[in-house]
Formats: structure tokens, sequence, C-alpha cells
């Protein structure tokens, strides 16, 4: 005949004690692992979120980067660059550049891998009378792109075929063109191959035609008067200063000035609009982290109330269950048995409680966490996923707790009068 | 003859509180002063209340006296530390009570190896199984003590008392709740104990228990009376086999008493 057998076998009689005992333990157990699995599940939802987050922006910014470089085109250019010895007064007075330079200067800017520029476009562009039309126009011969990265680079421009024209819209509803229809420049015949849409400024006004023919007609061989770099991707705030410094080393007689500045609030738009993206993902995160830091506060306070009354359950069983064998207590000291020993009985029964309160209330934990809420797959996974160190915690926490609260009924046990109990009818 | 159990101007008081404020002091044993010899039967019978129990339980080392002093085989139990009081009264007594206080959630076989609890007894199953045997209960060694009658509780009571071989017995009231039968059954087990050479105590309202005692004393007011000395013939027991009724539990006791009649050589 052994303690432990004792011992089980009161646990087996006295049912109820016993599992009110352990569902005292294991509900408290259930909290701490459940909130603990809840936690945990959050957090992987919270990546979850974060993640989707991040790679929706990363395809709306590339959604916006495509549309963004549409809308440069449309809207005209960042930088034009001009002879060192255009006067910037003329400029501006006849539209166009009376100065040149030779249009070798476009290739050796794009080969020169210049960081800041995306798009290199020679253009010769010039104010003439269309004599077939009796109208005043902007000619602008331009080339296909000269390519900065790499061949596959995305053009900024469709480059204008030789024989055909892009009509600015002004100028196609004012001589009733349309596209495929046909029509004599400077003796030249080029069919329309688009109209462009209405853009408000002299792009309206604009014939473009291919570079090489434009330099033909207008006795410009081997010159350009400006060359068109796009989409700039500086990220100082002196822009220009960054380009000019840059350019400088590269094509030393030319200058720069900041073209279409509507279309750089553009960009700078999309960079906010990155830059909120980045802050939305942030908030998110802060807004998750303050949620999480609430539950964790929450816990903090119910966990150690529930511990707590969970143990002083356990003391009362514990309690009840010493005055329930008072008699059997005093037959055992009768039979020899000493003061550890006794203690030994109730403090095992007590760690046994504890033990079977912290399987259950484990696994129920782990159920609960996976059942707290409706969540992808993955965080309800995580959830279910073992933790080790939360484990190896609990199985000695919850034990060691029913310890703790059986002690002092433990201690009562041992200190009982065995004549008192003996001589009870 | 050995003493095996004096008890010298053995007092024990209580304190009382009556009528919920006035305190007074309760003298249950007043100045017993009793010497008990090996292999002696003594019996104590007095009315209720007069302090037998008490008497008892100081005897077994589990209620300190209040003055005087208990010897039981040389040693006062009272002197040694409680664990050590413990380990004297695991080693040296054996109890019967009135309520068996078997424990309920133990079978009868584990009620009778309940002693073995304090340490370890060597050959523990067989001993408690030849003692069911012999009071006739190896039928109800798996059984409940609720499904036992009171006759077979008292007597798996007793087997537990005699697991360890007690050199003392002390018996409270053991046939207080039992038929004639089974009652005459537990004395005759008692005074076969006393002729193997086991001492016991019983204090009890039987009459019968004249019969099978040695010495047979009065106890009225915490007092006892014609306790002095030694008895001159402790052996001077009716012979209990002779006295059995029934079949089974007869021929069970039948072998005690040759084993131990054996073992006295």
């Amino acid at each position: 005949m052994r303690l432990y057998r004792l011992i089980f076998r009161e646990l087996l009689y006295r049912k109820l004690n016993f599992c009110l005992g352990v569902l005292s333990a294991s509900v408290a157990v259930a909290c701490v692992v459940g909130q603990r699995a809840v936690l945990r599940q959050y957090d992987a939802r919270t990546e979850q979120i974060i993640a989707a987050k991040e790679a929706e922006t990363r395809a709306t910014m590339a959604a916006l980067e495509d549309d963004y470089r549409k809308l440069m085109l449309k809207l005209g250019f960042n930088v034009l660059i001009l002879p060192k010895d255009q006067s910037l007064s003329d400029l501006y007075a006849e539209d166009f550049a009376s100065k040149y330079m030779p249009e070798e200067y476009a290739t050796r800017l794009a080969r020169s891998r210049v960081v800041t520029i995306n798009h290199v476009l020679p253009a010769l562009q010039q104010k003439i009378q269309w004599p077939e039309h009796a109208r005043t126009v902007l000619l602008m011969g331009v080339r296909s792109e000269v390519y900065v990265q790499s061949p596959q680079q995305k053009p900024m421009l469709e480059p204008v075929a030789p024989g055909t024209m892009i009509l600015g819209h002004e100028l196609a509803v004012n001589l009733q063109f349309k596209p495929g229809d046909k029509s004599r420049l400077m003796g030249r015949e080029f069919t329309v191959a688009k109209i462009n849409p209405a853009r408000g400024n002299k792009d309206d006004i604009t014939v473009w035609i291919n570079l090489a023919e434009a330099q033909e007609m207008l006795n410009k061989r081997g010159v350009i008067n400006g060359i068109l770099a796009l989409d700039c991707t500086c990220d100082t705030v002196d822009r220009l200063g960054r380009i000019r410094s840059e350019l400088s080393q590269i094509l030393p007689d030319t200058q720069v000035i900041e073209f279409a500045s509507q279309a750089l609030a553009r960009a700078e738009t999309r960079q906010r609009a990155a830059v909120e993206a980045r802050n939305a993902i942030a908030r998110e995160q802060e807004n998750r982290a303050r949620l999480r830091r609430q539950r964790e506060s929450l816990a903090a306070i119910l966990t150690p109330g529930l511990v707590l009354g969970a143990a002083l359950w356990l003391g009362t069983l514990c309690f009840n269950n010493v005055r329930d064998r008072r008699t059997e207590l005093g037959l055992l000291r009768a039979l020899g048995l000493r003061t550890r020993q006794i203690l030994a009985i109730f403090l095992s029964r007590a760690a046994l409680i504890g033990l079977a309160g912290a399987c259950l209330g484990y696994a129920a934990g782990l159920l609960f966490g996976a059942l707290w809420q409706e969540p992808p797959a993955a965080p309800r996974l995580a959830a279910l996923a073992p933790d080790p160190k939360l484990a190896i915690a609990v199985f000695l926490a919850a034990p060691f707790v029913a310890v703790l609260a059986g002690w002092l009924p433990a201690c009562i046990a041992a200190r009982q009068d065995p004549a008192v109990a003996l001589k009870e009818r | 003859m050995t003493t095996l159990l004096r008890l010298e101007n053995l007092s024990k008081s209580y304190r009382r509180t009556q009528a919920g404020c006035l305190r007074h002091t309760l003298l249950a044993v007043d100045r017993v002063s009793l010497s008990v010899g090996a292999g002696e039967f003594v019996g104590v019978k007095g009315p209720s209340g007069c302090g037998k129990t008490t008497l008892i339980l100081a005897a077994g080392a589990l209620l300190q006296p209040t003055s005087g002093r208990v010897l039981v085989a040389g040693q006062d139990p009272y002197a040694l530390s409680s664990d050590q009081r413990a380990r004297f009264r695991a080693a040296n007594i054996g109890f019967v009570f009135q309520q068996f206080h078997l424990i309920p959630f133990l079978s009868v076989l584990d009620n009778v190896l309940a002693p073995a609890l304090a340490g370890p007894v060597a050959g523990a199953r067989e001993r408690a199984c030849e003692l069911l045997a012999h009071f006739g209960l190896a039928h109800r060694a798996g059984h409940l003590s609720a499904d036992l009658s009171t006759g077979e509780r008292q007597r798996a009571a007793l087997a537990r008392a005699l697991l360890r071989r007690p050199k003392l017995l002390l018996a409270d009231e053991p046939t207080a709740n039992l038929d004639e039968e089974n009652g005459a059954v537990v004395l005759r087990c008692l005074a076969e104990f006393a002729r193997g050479g086991g001492t016991v105590l019983v204090v009890t309202h039987d009459p019968r228990a004249a019969k099978y005692a040695g010495r047979l004393l009065e106890m009225n007011g915490g007092k006892l009376e014609g306790a002095a000395g030694l008895p001159t013939n402790h052996t001077n027991h009716t012979n209990p086999t002779k006295e059995m009724n029934g079949g089974k539990l007869e021929g069970a006791v039948g072998a005690q008493n040759q084993a131990v009649e054996s073992s006295e050589g």
C-alpha cells in the first residue's frame, strides 16, 4: 500500500470535489492560454493585414507610376536642355530655341547613364508658316527615344514614323483633319497618324513629324535645338540644381531649364501618395499595436484575478476535503502516519488537480483562441500552433499554484488532533 | 510477567465552555494508575462519559495527558516528538474503534494494508491476505467497506490493527455496534491475540467482556477501580474456539489459534 494509491482512490471516490478543482484550475489555465493564443492570432492577423496592405500599395504605386508616366507625356516635358548661348527671353517670346546643338548630344547624354533622367528625346522645334494652309504652327521634329536604361525601356513618347504627322487638337479641328487624311507640308506629303486631345497650350497648334524629315525641311541636318529630358527622378529638393550639376559634366555647352512644372507637381503628388501609403501602413500598424496593448492591459488585470479566484476556490475545495476526512485523518495518525506524510497526501492531491487542470485548460485555451473570431486559416493555425515555453510554464505553474492553494488546508490537516476526530461518534 | 503498558497517575482534563460564557475544567481521567502485562487481556467497563475513551487514547499515545505518565514497552511516547511518536505508535500499538473507521474509498484488502502507509511491513500483502482469510473475509477482499456488514467491518478493522503485529492492542467499544454473535467473535479474537503474547486493553459496555478478559476493571467519574497490580492468572480465558459459531469464521479463527499455539511452542 502506497500513498499514491490512497490519493488516486480518494480522487476517484470524491469525484465532485476533484472535478470542481480541476474545473477551477482549467478555467484559469484556459484563460491564460486562450489570451496568449488570441494575441498570437492577432499578431499573425496583423502581419497578414500589413503584408496585404503593402502588396496593395505596391500594386497601386505601380499603377500610378504608369499613369503618371502617361500624364507626363500628355502634359509635356520636365526638363529642357538648350544650347548654352540660347537666350531664354527669345525662347519664351518665340516658343522655340533659335540656337542649335549637335544631335549627337542626345546620344552622349543617354550613354552617360545620368541617374536623374530616365528618358531622353532630341527635338527640333521651329515656328513656321504652313504654306499650304496659311497657318502659323509649331513644327516639332522628334525621333524615337534614345534609351537611357535599356532597349527594353518603355518609351515615353511614341516615335513619329517618316511620312506621317501628329496634329495638335485645335489645328486638326480648324483644318478639319482626321486620322488617315493626307496633307502637304512645305511641299511634302504626310499622312495624319493621330490627333492629340486638347491640352490648352501650344501643343494644340503643334505639328509633330519625324526628326530627320524636319531637319531636311528646315535645312538643319544633324542638329537639334532642344533635348527633352523626361521623368526626372531626382530625390532632392533642388532638382534643377542637381540635374544642372550632372549635365555640366556631360554636356558643358548646354543649359537646363525646368519645364512643365505641372508635371513636377504631379510627380510630387505621386511621391506624396507613396509617403501617404507608407504612413497608412504605419498607422495601421500603430492602431493594431494599440489594440494589442489594450488587450494585454485587460489580460494583465483579468489573468491574475482569475488565477487568484481559481486558487481561492481550489483552497476552499481542499479545505472541504480536509473537513470531510477528519476521521480518516485521525485514523491515519493513529496508524502512525507522520506529519509530512499527511502533508504529502493533501499537497500531492492538489498538485494532481493542478496538473489535470493544466492539461484540460491548455487544450481548451488553444481551442478558445482558435475559435475567438473568424480569421483566415493562417492565423487560426498560428493560434493552434504549440508554444513550448508557454506549455512548460503552464504545466509547471498550475500544479505549483494548486499546491500553494492547498498549502493551508494541508497544514490544517497535518496539525489536526487525531484524538478529537476519533472520539467523535 | 513483563509490564507492557503502565499508566502512572494519569489525568486528563478538558477546558469546556458552558452556556457560552463560563469556562470550566472537566476532569475526564483522574489520577489513574494501571499496569498491564504482556499477554494480558484487560477490560475496562463503565458508564458513558466516565472517561474510558480518553483513557484509551491517552494510553495509545494519541492524547497528551494533563499529568501523569504513560509507558508502553518501557518507553514514554509523550517524551518523543510528534513524528517519533507516530513511528512508535505504528511499531507498537494497534487500534480497534467502535465505528471501525474503515477508509470508505479503499477496498477491504487496502484497508487492512493501510498501516503499511506509515512504513514498510515485510510481506504486508501476504500478511493481509492471511488475516482476511483468518477473519473469514477473503471473499470480501476487493469490496468497499460500504458493502460489508457491521460484523465484517469490525473484523476488517481488527485485521488492520493486527497487520503490523503490535505489542499492544487498544480497543474502544469494539462490540458496541455488533450483534451478539459478531460481538463474541471480536472478543474471542482479542483474547486470542492476548493468548498469543499480545497485550489487550478493551474499554466496553459489553458484559460479555468479563468472560474473555483476564481482568475487568470498573471506571467511574474518571477513576479506575481495582486496577492495582498485575493479575495472577491472565490465561484464565475461555477458549474462544470452543464457542464459535458459523462454519467459515470458526475455521479461520481456529487456524489462527493453532498458529498462535504452535508459535507459543
